[in-house]
């Protein structure tokens, strides 16, 4: 059974092996120049940069990121019922209507989200 | 060792060095070459076999096949530059994380059907595993780590402002992607991409029914609906996730410069370059698992008769690869040609359009499948 995941290990080591030769490659290879205060500073467009390195940014990516949770959830919710669908439905008919009544429930506070404009973006 | 073991690696080696790293090669040549087609221009065409070198008096130009070798070669030679302003760790482990998830998708991305080599059965995939498309997408969700830590890392704030852009991007398409493969999922019962695509190569692909045995059932026509509206769905999450043109507000250069890798020179930004493109080419790879019959030869089902021939896994194998290069064509075609969506519109057209498209479409197809026999 853990056999299976095997190949994936082997896969992990050549693409770390391989990422990681060819960050040494170029170390090795790659000529370095004078280090400079100015050839250190962040790129601004060539200006001197000015505040922090980090600005401030919208509360709104934190609130995407919590709806994600929320909805990528329900997805994955979904992915054990969808494969046993075809073969359970011919008998069970009430594994759609449970189905339906759980994206009811997620869609109620998606409208919410939607409603509160958490969602938009325009302004 | 097993012979197990023996034909994974193998089977890494082709997949990884073989295929996807030449492809990835190809297609920064072949991007160019197709922009400069599409706007009317030459695009590289003097790297060839520098033949001088040998004594000879012209250099062959080659159609600048050999550009991606030289632009390698200038990767590996140009000053490796760590800013001091960096947060160092993190700025070394990004490109990292980048390219790495992209490489490791491929495990899953079936290639062919299962043959028989020296007596020995040999499944055309690198790990055969019972949760396809779960891992693809535990995986897949990896990528937006090695954005965010580039952005992060680089303390300055175009980096930053890319990287927040993207990850917000691509988690909010993560969601109608995952949404979008539930139907194909119900539809085929499993969540084996090997036994979707040998189901598809048997019984018609999921976009054309009557390419197997047949002319392919009521039920399969009907479902064309729904299993086009999840194609075009994931298709476009595909681009999404990749950062492609009409999505690829992360890098947009008009205002954020490079987006999360500006601050990144040499070998650090070739990487995250080809972590891009090997997304793009497993992307394709998995869009043409799910929907278009994977290694499947159109209208030739040759999973039975590829037991006892090994020669016909060779020929799924190209058949896979055609499919992969016209997507590949498809993806760069889309970039040269659209204009570049603004963040609300991109917001709006993931969580409200795709999202409830995605969340009706599913219903739709379970009630097809309850009603049409």
């Amino acid at each position: 059974m853990l056999s299976e995941y095997l190949p994936v290990l082997i896969q992990m080591i050549t693409a770390t092996g391989l990422a990681a030769s060819m960050l040494i490659l170029s170390v090795v290879l790659g000529k370095s120049g004078n280090q400079s205060d100015i050839k250190n500073s962040p790129y601004e467009c060539g200006m001197l940069p000015i505040g922090e390195g980090q600005p401030r940014f919208s509360v709104k990516f934190y609130m995407v990121a919590m709806l994600f949770v929320l909805f990528d959830i329900e997805v994955v919710f979904m992915y054990p019922w969808a494969v046993v669908f075809r073969d359970m439905i011919v008998t069970h008919t009430i594994m759609f209507w449970s189905m339906l009544s759980f994206a009811g429930i997620l869609l109620v506070a998606y409208l919410y989200a939607l409603k509160k404009g958490a969602l938009n973006w325009k302004e | 060792m097993e012979p197990f073991i023996i034909a994974s690696i193998i089977k890494i080696f082709v997949m990884t060095l073989l295929v996807v790293l030449p492809l990835v090669a190809l297609s920064s040549l072949a991007e160019r070459k197709v922009s400069a087609f599409i706007q009317d221009r030459v695009g590289p065409n003097r790297v060839g076999i520098p033949a001088t070198i040998f004594g000879a008096k012209k250099d062959i130009p080659f159609l600048g096949l050999i550009q991606p070798l030289a632009d390698g070669l200038k990767f590996i030679l140009k000053e490796d530059l760590t800013p001091g302003h960096v947060r160092k760790f993190f700025f070394i482990l990004a490109p990292v994380l980048t390219m790495v998830p992209a490489m490791l998708t491929v495990a899953v991305v079936p290639f062919g059907s299962t043959i028989n080599i020296l007596g020995e059965e040999v499944k055309m995939v690198i790990a055969d595993l019972n949760v396809g498309p779960l891992y693809t997408f535990a995986i897949t969700s990896l990528g937006v780590y090695g954005i965010v830590l580039a952005g992060y890392a680089s303390n300055s704030k175009y980096p930053f402002l890319g990287a927040v852009r993207s990850s917000s991007q691509m988690i909010s398409y993560e969601i109608s992607m995952g949404l979008s493969v539930v139907p194909v999922l119900m539809v085929y019962g499993e969540l084996n991409l090997s036994r979707i695509a040998l189901e598809q190569d048997t019984n018609g692909w999921a976009l054309l029914p009557f390419s197997g045995h047949g002319w392919g059932t009521l039920q399969q026509w009907v479902l064309l609906v729904p299993m086009f509206i999840s194609f075009i769905i994931f298709t476009v999450a595909i681009f999404a996730e990749t950062n492609r043109m009409p999505f690829d507000l992360p890098e947009c250069e008009t205002e954020l410069v490079g987006g999360y890798h500006t601050e990144y020179s040499s070998m650090k930004f070739a990487m995250f370059f080809m972590g891009e493109y090997a997304a793009m080419i497993i992307g394709s790879g998995l869009i043409i698992t799910l929907f278009l019959g994977g290694w499947s030869i159109p209208f030739i089902p040759t999973a039975e008769f590829a037991k006892d021939h090994w020669w016909v896994g060779l020929l799924q194998f190209g058949c896979f690869l055609t499919k992969v290069i016209a997507f590949i064509f498809v993806f760069m075609w889309v970039r040269w040609t659209l204009p570049r969506f603004r963040f609300d519109q991109l917001m709006k057209l993931g969580w409200v359009f795709f999202f409830e498209l995605a969340l009706v479409n599913v219903f739709l197809t379970a009630l097809i499948l309850m009603w049409v026999k």
